[in-house]
């Protein structure tokens, strides 16, 4: 998908950079990443550097940066370009589905994506540059950037310190920076989504997308919220922000 | 950023934090704020993170059990971006191999991020 957009761009002075963002790391992206065969930069982010330098909160998202290594898009979300034809998704869904992902799937399906004005823009800003209407001046993209308060850059300081103390090991340590990341930064899927896939209900390739707690044991779930709960509050169309040119 | 020491050397600080430390101040881009006290100590070059972090607002989360700090980023402006400078990103790829960010310096860039979650 990416990539043949890439390979679109690239003669034109365009590179795509993806970042995983995953404390698992190789583990967790490996899989993915090889089946995408990039050409380009594919990175991997354990301790989602990417939510403290460029204000990303949720995926997909991405930042335009220009040759002169300015920002002309802050993070924002980033809908993949249409898939090929008769190309099989990233991994195939078993016949015997449990209700839980029927429904999540549901609400996922409801997600607004915006891929054709997206692309149209990017597509824009690489033939025309600063000329584009869609490169934003240095103000305007500080000004567009995330809202970040102190509070909110301490909830970044207790994600760090669970992504750390989950590879060291100490899952129950981790679990109690996780939900002070959360209470902190309560918009940002990304800290949720992490902290939940490590929840594993399990062991197949959907058991890190369970993300909640199970019909058996619901009281052992260790966060306030869930994906399933959490989408449905906020309401799935609400999910990625509409997209502003 | 992590750290299992609250003073560290002055390229950890910047590599980690985004923040150039110059003579004017703590810098990112074209905004620079003063500092109480010069940030790296004559004496060893070294960064009192506690000191430099109080003096531009970064939050410290602390794990003390497990010897380890965080350093959350910056407030200063109450947004996620201070300038529109792009910060230097230094990330692994499969490999292990450390790419830079600022290596495609010359071309536009679309940083892209992703979860397999």
């Amino acid at each position: 998908m990416w990539q043949a957009l890439r390979n679109e761009l690239h003669p034109q002075g365009f590179e795509l950079v993806t970042v995983g963002l995953d404390l698992q790391g190789d583990a967790g992206c490996r899989a993915f990443i090889e089946a995408a065969r990039p050409e380009h930069p594919s990175l991997i982010d354990r301790h989602h550097v990417l939510a403290d330098l460029f204000g990303v909160i949720n995926i997909p998202s991405s930042v335009w940066i220009d040759e002169h290594g300015m920002i002309v898009r802050p993070a924002e979300a980033a809908p993949a370009p249409p898939q090929p034809d008769g190309k099989a998704s990233r991994f195939s869904i078993p016949a015997e589905m449990p209700q839980r992902f029927v429904e999540i799937m549901g609400e996922a399906a409801k997600i607004r994506k915006e891929p054709a004005a997206y692309h149209a823009a990017l597509r824009d800003w690489v033939q025309h540059g600063a000329a584009s209407r869609f490169a934003l001046s240095p103000a305007e993209v500080v000004e567009r950037s995330r809202p970040r308060d102190h509070a909110k850059a301490l909830g970044h300081a207790h994600f760090a310190l669970a992504t750390q103390l989950e590879i060291d090991g100490h899952h129950a340590a981790a679990i109690e920076h996780f939900r002070e990341a959360h209470r902190l930064v309560p918009d940002s899927w990304t800290f949720r989504r992490q902290a939940w896939s490590l929840e594993k209900v399990g062991d197949g390739p959907l058991a890190r997308f369970w993300q909640g707690p199970t019909t058996e044991a619901p009281g052992a779930w260790p966060y306030a919220g869930d994906w399933l709960s959490d989408i449905r509050a906020s309401g799935a169309e609400n999910y990625s922000e509409p997209w502003r040119p | 950023m992590l750290l299992r020491s609250t003073i560290i050397s002055k390229n950890e600080f910047e590599a980690g934090t985004g923040w150039q430390l110059k003579a004017e101040g703590a810098c990112q881009g074209d905004v620079c704020i003063p500092l109480s006290q010069p940030a790296v100590a004559a004496a060893d070059g070294m960064v009192d993170v506690e000191r430099v972090a109080r003096d531009i607002g970064m939050p410290l989360a602390a794990a003390p059990a497990h010897g380890l700090w965080a350093l959350g980023p910056a407030s200063v402006n109450s947004r996620a971006l201070v300038s529109a400078q792009a910060p230097e990103l230094r990330l692994p790829d499969l490999d292990g191999k450390e790419f830079q960010l600022s290596s495609l310096r010359g071309r536009k860039v679309l940083l892209y991020a992703w979860a397999p979650y």
